[in-house]
């Protein structure tokens, strides 16, 4: 059974949240989406579409539920994942890691499906990864000669290919 | 630095020339980058702020990348100053209206700057007239592999290059170029080439890129996606995809206006250029307007006494900043117009 909403006490709960008295006292609460947006307790900028919205989106196209990532802070600059919806900024290099379940449907949709970076590294990471970059996209430039019948530049690509595989 | 000096010449890319300079002013390639070890800018402490500049200082100012650069503390500059930078493209408005410390380091001939504290810790870019792609990515991969050799740059084996916005992320590449497209306006075309620039997962803009609106004949357009595909690819999406499409379009509505609808195109042409060497006031709005005409009436041949470095030159110097800089005093409004209008007609040796 569904937990109702201590505000409305109609609507089932689906926020719950861990607060702090100004005693200093922890108690939880338990509110529908409505309620916890009508209290502020889940901030609803203008123009920007609704929390809930944009939570359940993400826990359709992922294992993690609504209040997993409401709950996600970074360890390092303290940054929630609400902070972050609501100004689009993150606030360190760690967010990508604290956020990842998150925010991987996110990025996935804004580059197109990808999630992964196949392009420049830099000098001092040494050359192993740029090699693995370099196979990334020289198969892929391989798979579209094919494709297109260009049969001599994927012979070309094929060797350029084993020589790096067997580096 | 004196801005003033800045004021008085457009930097030499705005110059014009350039391969295919008639429709593509300029092309420019953005590098988005952290550094290791600091919060990004939305968590990061004002000691920290400070020693981002200076890091970023020591390594581009030292002999670390080559050539004399220059540094505006934008801190220290006042609201015109900056509006200069910005109408010079070598500022973005985000970064006059960021706050703490941040500036710009840039190349004497302003072919090359990095915005410091931006939304990122820097943006690398390179800019050059025309369409010269290649070479602008040369000279930014350079650039960026100098000033990494000074900076150890956030990179995250998955992500790439992290940014504050994940957007940004993976490359950090943003190749854009600045459209001239008055026929596709002219013949309302342009409708159809923004729906394919969509489709192309591609950005729109005004002229001063991001949060200004595409009006005008003039436009922005850049790559959105930087994860999941390499620099190059970037590039050559533009280069043999992209940029040749918008020349081919733009180019057939020249070619149907000079056939189908000679009267009316010289009628526009000869209209703008009777104003601007004609007008007692005239605000900068109505000045891009009937540049904007004069330019495709110099590039269609219809006008052959002005030539485009005067009107890439009027384009710059008739902003408002650079206007009451030139002219050495604050000006209201009406007073711009009046000067914008007197500046035009000497330029353009009018009545
Ligand atoms: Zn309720
Ligand atoms: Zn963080």
């Amino acid at each position: 059974m569904n937990l109702a909403c201590q505000a409305c006490k109609k609507q089932p709960a689906t926020v719950h949240l861990t607060d702090i008295t100004p005693q200093g006292e922890k108690f939880e609460r338990h509110l529908c989406e409505e309620c916890a947006q009508s209290e502020g307790v889940t901030p609803k900028p203008p123009s920007q579409p609704q929390l809930g919205q944009i939570l359940s989106a993400f826990v359709e196209g992922s294992k993690v539920s609504v209040q997993q990532i409401a709950d996600l802070a970074c360890p390092k600059c303290k940054l929630t994942f609400v902070e972050f919806r609501n100004t689009g900024l993150l606030g360190c290099s760690s967010d990508y890691d604290a956020f990842e379940k998150a925010l991987v449907p996110l990025i996935e949709r804004a580059h197109q499906g990808a999630s992964h970076h196949i392009g420049k590294v830099p000098r001092r990471l040494g050359t192993p990864r740029a090699v693995e970059n370099d196979l990334i996209r020289l198969r892929r430039e391989l798979g579209r000669a094919v494709d297109n019948e260009r049969y001599e530049e994927a012979a070309q690509l094929r060797d350029h290919i084993r020589t790096l595989e067997e580096k | 630095m004196k801005i003033d000096e800045l004021a008085r010449k457009p930097g030499p890319w705005l110059r014009g020339g350039g391969p295919m300079s008639d429709i593509v002013i300029s092309s420019r390639i953005r590098l988005a980058r952290n550094i290791a070890g600091y919060p990004f800018l939305s968590k990061v402490s004002d000691e920290q702020r400070t020693e981002v500049v200076n890091l970023i200082r020591r390594r581009v100012d030292g002999e670390g990348v080559g050539r004399k650069w220059r540094y505006v503390d934008l801190e220290r500059v006042d609201e015109l100053d900056r509006q200069v930078l910005v109408e010079r493209h070598l500022i973005s408005r985000q970064l006059v209206d960021a706050r703490g410390a941040r500036g710009v380091s840039f190349a004497k001939d302003e072919s090359a700057s990095v915005m410091v504290n931006e939304e990122d810790h820097l943006r690398i870019q390179v800019v050059r007239s025309g369409v010269q792609l290649e070479d602008i990515w040369e000279e930014i991969n350079r650039l960026d592999d100098r000033l990494e050799e000074g900076i150890d740059y956030a990179f995250h084996p998955r992500y790439g290059y992290l940014t504050a916005c994940p957007t940004n992320v993976g490359t950090g590449i943003r190749v854009s170029v600045m459209l001239h497209l008055p026929a596709l306006k002219l013949t309302g075309e342009i409708e159809k080439f923004f729906r394919a620039a969509k489709d192309m997962h591609l950005a729109i803009r005004g002229l001063f890129g991001e949060g200004t609106e595409a009006t005008g004949d003039f436009f922005q357009i850049s790559n959105q996606v930087t994860l999941g595909r390499t620099e190059e690819e970037v590039i050559d999406a533009f280069k043999h995809d992209v940029i040749p499409r918008i020349i081919k379009y733009e180019t057939q509505e020249r070619k149907r206006l000079v056939k189908e609808r000679p009267l009316a195109l010289d009628d526009r042409v000869w209209r703008s250029y009777g104003a601007l060497r004609n007008a007692r006031t005239i605000s900068s709005e109505e000045t891009m307007l009937h540049l904007s005409h004069l330019r495709m009436g110099i590039n269609l041949g219809r006008i052959k006494d002005v030539d485009l470095t005067t009107v890439n030159e009027l384009f710059l110097i008739t902003q408002p900043a650079h206007l009451q800089k030139l002219n050495g005093s604050r000006l209201n409004g009406e007073q711009r117009s009046a000067i914008r209008a007197e500046l035009i007609r000497r330029r353009l040796g009018g009545h």
